[in-house]
């Protein structure tokens, strides 16, 4: 009897109250969704027009969707350890237990950068590049929404482990020996291993997928240096994934393997070499942190033209900048553990290259500085995010750069100061860029605006929040805090600046409260707030579409002579051309990605958990749908030209009456 | 201009396929190789650490690893030359030669599989050094490729014997043969690196 659940017994559903609490939460709003679906008979628009879609707009929603809740629950994560760290002193211990605290950081790290921040670039990704570079479709439909669903699996395994078993408690990047068997017996490194594996292969899948589709897709005319700068930031991404995330996937396999099969990769007996696994990681870790942050320079580099209302300043040298940081993201992967006694040598060569990257990266600063200088500003909500990106990137840039220095990065290494730099980084870089982005995307794509003044509140609450909530920790660091502590003595004085952090979340939570509250009243007041195709007086290809685009993104695919090309269109005033339509050949809809991803579910959740029987099923159902997928030949159809023609009448009489 | 027909789109589509798969196939090869890279380096850094086991030089004999690349790289060539008679639409020949292919790939990973149980019956099964380790790692990940391209190719014939050589089965045959070439590839890597490195 004991076989048939592996290791799984009743004692994986025993929790103390608070991660009762959680799961308990996650349990209703799971119901509740399922209950509305009920309610409004949603299931069949639901399944027909979203989970077996391949339209690249339905899917990059679905990301957009998954990674707001992600977002929301790293948030939760992150305000329970600044309330614990407020209030854990002297002889208070706070409310959270070390093991449950440990869990915490470690499911913070994990949920905002593979489930957050991943998937809000691939989310924009899928919704822009293909309207930007004149294409309908990505190159590889199908691939496309295998990847959203296993982004899924990994999300999903990650949330499972509140309710069954626990989570890791080992950091966000589960460093052995500490994450080997012998130190962390159970399934909490399990869970954190296939929720990054699986997810980390979507990843890759969609590496490849865009990649190919910049590569083969552009209409006719887009040379690459007429593309837009979205475009070029994603192509840099994009190549950034392909090369580290096989890293990842290897590095975590033999994780895995140490963990199951007793082998000694990274054992501290038998030879192994944990080091090895520092070095493996963030070989993989530090382009990671680029393949997040180029596409939000992409959509600033959108953002500063469209709302100074002026070509971006130094197209070409913007350009090779992304391609240097690129290349330069492969060389200074040590500076994340300069203390590991690699020696002076290698350090100061890591050092120095870690410096380099503030090249180009000054460089894409002073091109947007002068894009903006001179030009007829427009302070709109994404314009606002790039403003307050400027001031965060740019302190956080330095004190970067003060790390960069081996001799100083050993007095702050693994110190708040450390948390306080590299949050800089990704809430002023990347989630500030994503913001930017979304308020700038999001009318093209559901037809109206959102509410201005919610937004700008929203804005003013997560700069001033950020502000609060991690220049406190710049002193403690310099103080000597170090990160993930869940307690400290009062003689240390650390309590008021903790206090200071944890009113700092406050704030934040504000913000994206009333960043929902903006979507709510944005979808309730949408009949006052209706665009046509180009709100903003937009630049690229992408607002040249109605809003939102149709299915097929464009009835006759663009031509394209120079860069800007809708902005150069506007202002030529060309004679309309009389349109012949032709047949459009779309991909068919399917599940088979959703019954792939789900068979992943299973098969990882039987290996985390010892049931050997149910890995077998897993392992079959994913072949057996691979096979079946891949031997069919009907996967895809044409609109007929007259379908095309009605369906673009019908959108032109809806613009004459708007 | 007229309308075209519907075969001529069809013709047109696929061309268009064939170009993005293969394109996107080459991609996946790159990172399945940075994939190998990594347990490459993984084998350099531990290879020595044999924790008082045996060591490369005691368990490896050149001839039995030759004779494992000799028929490898037989199958590489005979994959060739189904691909040559695929693209001349000559069914019972491809059929032939991905069969000895497929023959040469099962005794592949047999010679395989029973240098493995060798080693493991001999008590340096993975578990005994950080060298044995990493050496099962590589050479069985490689093996569960081949293993991989194996399972594909039985798919793959099943099609050709059903379907005949239609445009989209050729492109998938394309893809099978540079997967499987890319295999090749990879076992003179670990065919030099391992084995004549290893027992020097």
């Amino acid at each position: 009897m004991n076989d048939i659940f592996g290791r799984l017994t009743i004692d994986a559903f025993k929790h103390d109250p608070i991660e009762n609490g959680a799961g308990i939460g996650i349990a209703i709003t799971g119901f509740i969704i399922l209950g509305l679906l009920f309610y409004y008979r949603g299931w069949k628009y639901l399944w027909n027009e979203w989970l077996t879609s391949l339209d690249p707009k339905r899917i990059g929603m679905m990301y957009l969707f998954m990674a707001t809740l992600m977002l929301f629950k790293g948030l939760v994560d992150a305000s329970m350890m600044r309330a614990q760290q407020a209030l854990a002193v002297g002889d208070s211990m706070g409310y959270l237990a070390p093991p449950h605290f440990q869990q915490i950081f470690s499911a913070h790290g994990t949920t905002m950068i593979f489930f957050v921040g991943m998937g809000m670039v691939f989310g924009l990704l899928n919704l822009i590049v293909p309207l930007q570079i004149g294409a309908r479709d990505v190159a590889f439909p199908f691939l496309n929404s295998l990847s959203f669903w296993l982004f899924l699996v990994g999300a999903f395994l990650l949330n499972i482990s509140l309710v069954v078993g626990k989570f890791s408690a080992t950091g966000w990047l589960a460093y052995p020996p500490l994450s080997g068997n012998e130190y962390h017996p159970g399934v909490g490194v399990d869970y954190w291993i296939w929720s990054v594996q699986i997810s980390g292969i979507g990843s890759l899948l969609s590496g490849i997928n865009f990649l190919v589709t910049i590569l083969k897709m552009r209409c006719p005319g887009m040379t690459l240096m007429k593309m837009p700068l979205f475009t070029w930031a994603a192509l840099n991404s994009m190549v950034l994934v392909l090369f580290a995330f096989p890293i990842l996937t290897a590095t975590v396999l033999m994780l895995t393997l140490d963990r199951t099969l007793g082998m000694h990769f990274f054992t501290a007996d038998y030879g192994g070499n944990p080091m090895m696994y520092i070095n493996l990681i963030w070989a993989w870790g530090h382009p990671e942190v680029y393949i997040l942050i180029l596409p939000a320079f992409g959509i600033y580099s959108e953002v500063v033209a469209t709302f100074s209302h002026k070509r971006l300043f130094g197209y070409t040298s913007m350009v090779w900048a992304l391609a240097s940081i690129t290349f330069l993201s492969f060389i200074v992967w040590l500076h994340h553990f300069f203390t590991m006694g690699a020696g002076a040598n290698v350090n100061a060569f890591f050092g120095i290259m870690t410096m380099l990257i503030a090249v180009p990266t000054g460089v894409k600063v002073f091109n947007w500085l002068f894009t903006m200088f001179r030009g007829r500003i427009y302070f709109a909500r994404p314009m606002l995010w790039f403003l307050g990106f400027i001031l965060v990137f740019t302190s956080g840039g330095m004190t970067g750069v003060l790390m960069s220095v081996p001799s100083a990065d050993f007095q702050t290494h693994n110190s708040l100061f450390l948390i306080a730099h590299f949050h800089s980084m990704v809430i002023g870089g990347v989630l500030f860029g994503l913001f930017a982005g979304l308020s700038y995307w999001f009318p093209k794509f559901i037809g109206f605006k959102l509410n201005e003044r919610l937004g700008r509140y929203a804005f003013w609450c997560w700069i001033v929040g950020f502000f609060v909530a991690f220049m406190p920790l710049y002193a403690l660091g310099l103080m000597g805090a170090t990160r993930r502590l869940n307690h400290y003595e009062a003689a240390t004085g650390w309590h008021p600046l903790f206090m200071l952090a944890a009113l700092g979340v406050v704030f934040i939570i504000c913000g994206g409260l009333l960043q929902v509250l903006q979507i709510i009243i944005g979808v309730r007041q949408r009949r006052q707030n209706r665009i046509l195709g180009d709100p903003w007086n937009g630049r690229t290809l992408e607002w040249s579409t109605p809003s939102p685009p149709p299915f097929y993104n464009f009835a006759i695919i663009p031509e394209v002579h120079e860069r800007d090309p809708f902005w150069e269109a506007k202002h030529r005033h060309l004679p309309e051309k009389k349109q012949t339509y032709h047949d459009i050949h779309m991909p068919k809809n399917t599940p088979m990605g959703m019954y792939i991803a789900a068979f992943a579910l299973v098969f990882s959740f039987a290996i985390i958990w010892y049931i050997h029987w149910l890995t077998i099923v897993g392992l079959i159902g994913i072949i057996a749908c691979a096979i079946i997928r891949l031997s069919d030949d009907d996967i895809d159809y044409y609109v007929p030209a007259a379908e095309v023609e009605r369906i673009e009448n019908q959108i032109a009489t809806r613009i004459k009456h708007a | 201009m007229t309308t075209p027909t519907t075969l001529e789109h069809d013709h047109h589509a696929e061309a268009e396929r064939y170009d993005k798969t293969i394109f996107g196939f080459w991609i996946y090869l790159m990172t399945d190789c940075i994939v190998f890279a990594t347990f490459f380096a993984a084998y350099a850094v531990l290879h020595n650490n044999t924790f008082g086991g045996p060591s490369s030089r005691d368990l490896f004999s050149l001839p039995f690893a030759l004779s494992e690349t000799l028929i490898l790289l037989t199958s590489s060539f005979t994959c060739g030359l189904a691909m040559l008679a695929a693209h001349r639409k000559e069914k019972a020949k491809v059929m032939a030669l991905f069969g000895v292919t497929f023959l040469l790939g099962l005794s592949f990973l047999g010679l395989e599989l029973t240098e493995f149980s060798h080693l493991v019956h001999e008590g340096n099964s993975w578990q005994r050094s950080a060298f044995l380790s990493s050496f099962f790692s590589l050479v069985g990940c490689h093996g569960l490729h081949i293993t991989c391209g194996l399972f594909w190719m039985f798919v793959m014939m099943a099609h050709v014997s059903i379907r005949g050589l239609t445009a989209s089965t050729l492109r998938r045959l394309t893809c099978l043969s540079l997967f499987w070439h890319f295999l090749d590839v990879i076992w003179v890597l670990i065919f030099t690196i391992v084995y004549l490195m290893g027992v020097k």
